[in-house]
């Protein structure tokens, strides 16, 4: 009797199946997870109230960007690269110094009782600006803000706060140190209503 | 020395390959875990601008993107070159942001419904006019966390 031996499946068109699975999946995804800056807009006023304590010009820097992406900060024309520096030098203030912001004696944990600059940024674009050049301007000031706390972490806590940031999930301590930092240049970047002057559509 | 020749006169033997299925399988699957398939058709232009400063975001599933732009080529017959704002798949107007915000929330778990980033997709030659009503609208119905989506680059120019 003669032994039959099953025959062995022929796996030599596997790999050619699982090919063509895996060029369909290369093809359809998209690994972009979403980057971007990310903002708070103010919560809803129900109805418009008069400005109840008048902020002082000196603690207000002022950018104005018009329907050709010109800017004019601080009543000083400007291009927006510059933007970066003058806004460090408004924000971190100086004692004594007239024209810049006034300081605010607050508590903070951590660090304790230190003066913290009264510094708003005001923000004015116009209906024709293009997003391009919002997306600039805002990129700068968060810039500024980020360049700022990173000094000012490395300084206190030996540490830049981009990597306090990144460690707050591991610790109570780092994100205590976080908020402390935070708290000392807070980000404030009021938005005012935009012009409608350079005839966007 | 002998030994040496022997070899040479054979000839190369050929690669296995069977392993090769396993090497495709192993990248399918990665593909296949990673894949996120697109929801939405694009019906308007689309390129983010560049920042330096951004960030990631984190959960995806509370993530409800906006986008704004000029519609596509083939679109502008019928729509016109004005930019317009898509919700999901359609082109929507400003009036119509409330009810996208409340649906994008009703869709989410109660405890996570405030916790939603809004993306805001806006093409780089938008103007910012149709963006502040957007905004504005956004900020009517208390959806407040914004996203201004954009893409990371080292260095930015005037």
């Amino acid at each position: 009797m003669s032994r039959r031996e099953i025959p062995e499946i022929n796996a030599g068109s596997m790999a050619d199946i699982a090919f063509l699975l895996l060029i369909f999946f290369l093809v359809t995804t998209t690994m972009d997870t979403d980057t971007g800056l990310i903002r708070k807009l103010p919560p809803p006023i129900d109805e418009p109230v008069e400005d109840q304590d008048k902020v002082k010009q000196r603690n207000i820097f002022e950018i104005l960007v018009n329907a050709n992406d010109q800017l004019l900060v601080e009543s000083e024309y400007m291009q927006v690269t510059e933007l970066r520096e003058k806004a460090k030098v408004f924000i971190k203030s100086e004692p004594g110094n007239e024209s810049m912001p006034e300081f605010k004696e607050t508590e903070i944990p951590q660090l304790g009782v230190v003066p913290v600059s009264k510094q708003i940024i005001s923000l004015q674009n116009d209906n024709g600006t293009s997003y391009e050049m919002y997306i600039k301007v805002q990129n700068e000031l968060v810039a500024a803000y980020n360049e700022l706390r990173n000094e000012f972490a490395q300084q206190k806590f030996g540490k830049p706060y981009t990597e306090l940031v990144q460690k707050s999930g591991s610790s109570e301590l780092i994100k205590e140190k976080m908020k402390a930092v935070k708290k000392f240049y807070p980000q404030r970047i009021s938005e005012a209503e935009p012009k409608k002057v350079g005839g966007a559509e | 020395m002998s030994k040496f020749r022997k070899k040479g006169k054979k000839g190369q033997p050929a690669v296995n390959t069977a392993s090769l299925p396993d090497i495709v399988f192993m990248l399918l699957f990665f593909f296949m875990v990673t894949t996120v398939m697109r929801e939405t058709t694009l019906k308007v232009e689309n390129v983010t601008p560049q920042a330096t400063e951004v960030s990631k975001l984190e959960k995806k599933s509370l993530v409800a993107y906006i986008y704004i732009g000029k519609p596509v080529k083939n679109l502008q017959g019928a729509f016109g070159t004005a930019p317009r704002i898509q919700l999901n798949d359609a082109f929507k107007t400003v009036d119509d942001i409330p009810l996208f915000v409340e649906m994008e929330k009703e869709a989410r778990d109660e405890a996570e419904r405030n916790r939603i980033t809004w993306s805001l997709k806006v093409d780089v030659n938008t103007k910012m006019g149709i963006v502040t009503d957007v905004k504005q609208e956004l900020r009517k119905v208390n959806a407040l966390k914004l996203n201004y989506s954009s893409k990371k680059t080292d260095k930015i120019s005037n």
